[in-house]
């Protein structure tokens, strides 16, 4: 392990915990301009976090260990797939640990963590909200991980970091499976990250909530690192799809320079996303809760697509 | 343009027919799906560019306005004057559910890629790994019109399925003769017409476009 590498997954990290909670100010407050509402600040994300973490920590009386550990298991796992994910440079050392698959699985983890707290403190909406939570996440894990191996097929491997070299820095070419597998990726990620067509993020209504009601329960330091943990997914998912269908500017093993250049190229990917999910967010209807199993199937067969298109039309 | 794009182009020009074809097969609403129909011709007008700008035929610029005249401006819009006027604008209608057709969909594709893998491997044309494609758009628009009960999009089916051969014909053998194309042009063209006088007579015997009330002989 480099001294350079080391410096650099650092920065990742950093880059990750700091960016995230902007990048959420950024869409909502993109949202609101689009919905012709007033826009807030493009920092009020981290007052709430700020506020939320002085506030007090108020626990259910049949609240178990599970409840109280969940938020530092979510937010961990949420870290860890930022660290790992390329955003700033390919030399990461933390990146062998886990690769595309693995990923995947973090993302579960935490899913499963956050669904068995929801259920733990006994509440009406916590159940509710788990179910809702897990109908849409094992719909939307495979999609994802047929679109991560659609990029796999072209790199010929699994770890991320060599998808993205190979992706970034090869001669440039179209990749006709790739349209496929953004499409899906994009719908797979609406759904993940609990946006509008298929969950509102900003909504705490009964009927509709599934993000919101898993977290009803949760206030203080623990509803702040919730928080952190979804801006952190936003932020995880939106590399994710930079990193594949967008690679450029991501700095390589051996070009310390590039890493200065790789952190404005990246908050500038970021900011066009960011317009672009606002604008998806403010054209769409939200769907009934069950149009989303359809709505995931067709994220998972267009994944599969793109993977026979790869093998029919082969590389370029 | 680099002369090595173009092909590469062609391939993306072909997994959007491909995309827009099962766009088609999942979309419920009439309007969208003849939009749909215009897009995907678009696409077909694109690829014969492109097509021709590589192998130098003039025929295929030739037959690239054809389509755009006739797909993606004339027969759209006698499309959408038939539903403005019979007033099916925004019907909704499934006959087996959309994720059961998509996954049917899905087997189709499979059994066109490998049937059209060997068979691509002797082409010589640039573009002819699109065979494939081509095949599945053909067979998935078969399958739109098997599994919808209403007649416009059966029509739009019919359509696409012609856009799926123009796309064989012209992928992997460059284009076919001209005197043919301008024949298939014009077939197609009569075709919608007289698709639209069917429809207003559909409409006319039984107040509705559902084609199940053609299964019985006799009014009883």
């Amino acid at each position: 392990m480099s001294l350079l590498g080391l410096f650099s997954q650092l920065m990742a990290i950093l880059a990750a915990l700091l960016l995230a909670p902007l990048l959420s100010g950024w869409v909502n407050q993109w949202r609101a301009r689009l919905q012709n509402k007033s826009a807030p600040g493009l920092l009020q994300p981290y007052r709430v976090l700020r506020k939320l973490f002085h506030k007090e920590s108020v626990l259910a009386e049949q609240a178990s260990m599970l409840f109280r550990l969940v938020p530092y298991v979510s937010f961990g796992c949420m870290v860890l797939a930022c660290a790992i994910v390329p955003t700033l440079s390919t030399d990461l050392p933390l990146s062998p640990a886990a690769d595309a698959m693995a990923l995947v699985g973090l993302f579960a983890l935490a899913r499963v963590f956050v669904s068995l707290a929801a259920m733990d403190v006994g509440t009406a909406f916590g159940g509710l909200g788990a179910r809702r939570d897990m109908l849409v996440g094992f719909l939307a894990e495979p999609a994802l991980l047929m679109v991560l191996f659609c990029a796999s097929m072209i790199s010929k491997s699994t770890s991320l970091t060599t998808i993205v070299e190979t992706l970034a820095h090869r001669e440039l070419a179209i990749y006709p499976s790739l349209l496929v597998a953004g499409v899906a990726f994009t719908m797979v990620s609406l759904a993940e990250n609990a946006r509008v067509p298929v969950d509102n993020p900003e909504t705490h209504l009964e009927l509709t909530m599934i993000h919101e009601a898993l977290i009803l329960e949760y206030s203080g330091r623990h509803l702040a690192l919730l928080e952190w943990a979804a801006s952190l997914k936003l932020f995880a998912y939106s590399c994710i799809g930079l990193a594949l269908f967008f690679p450029w500017g991501v700095a390589e093993a051996d070009a310390p320079l590039a890493l200065i250049m790789a952190l404005p190229v990246l908050v500038i990917k970021l900011a066009i996303g960011g317009v672009l999910l606002a604008l998806v967010e403010t054209l769409s209807a939200k769907m009934r809760i069950f149009r989303v199993p359809e709505f995931l199937a067709t994220a998972f067969l267009l994944a599969v697509i793109g993977l026979l298109v790869n093998i029919l039309l082969g590389v370029g | 343009m680099t002369a090595q794009y173009v092909p590469q182009l062609i391939n993306l020009c072909a997994t959007v027919i491909l995309l827009l074809s099962f766009a088609m097969i999942s979309q419920r609403r009439i309007v969208s799906l003849i939009n749909l129909f215009t897009l995907q011709g678009l696409a077909l007008v694109i690829a014969s560019v492109l097509l021709g700008y590589a192998t130098h035929q003039n025929e295929l610029y030739v037959s690239a306005a054809l389509t755009l005249v006739l797909k993606v401006v004339l027969i759209p819009w006698l499309l959408h004057t038939v539903i403005r006027r019979l007033n099916v604008r925004w019907d909704v209608e499934t006959l087996i559910n959309i994720p059961t057709t998509m996954l049917v969909g899905i087997a189709l594709v499979i059994f066109s890629f490998s049937l059209a893998l060997p068979v691509s491997q002797l082409s010589k044309s640039i573009a002819g790994g699109s065979l494939g494609i081509a095949l599945a758009c053909v067979l998935l628009s078969f399958l739109m019109m098997i599994t919808r009960s209403k007649a416009v999009p059966q029509v739009i089916g019919f359509l696409s399925i012609e856009n799926g051969l123009i796309f064989a014909a012209t992928t992997v053998t460059n284009g076919m003769p001209m005197i043919v194309e301008i024949g298939v042009a014009l077939d197609v063209l009569v075709g919608v017409l007289i698709l639209g006088v069917f429809l207003f007579q559909i409409r006319e015997q039984f107040d509705s476009l559902d084609i199940r009330h053609l299964e019985s002989l006799k009014e009883d």
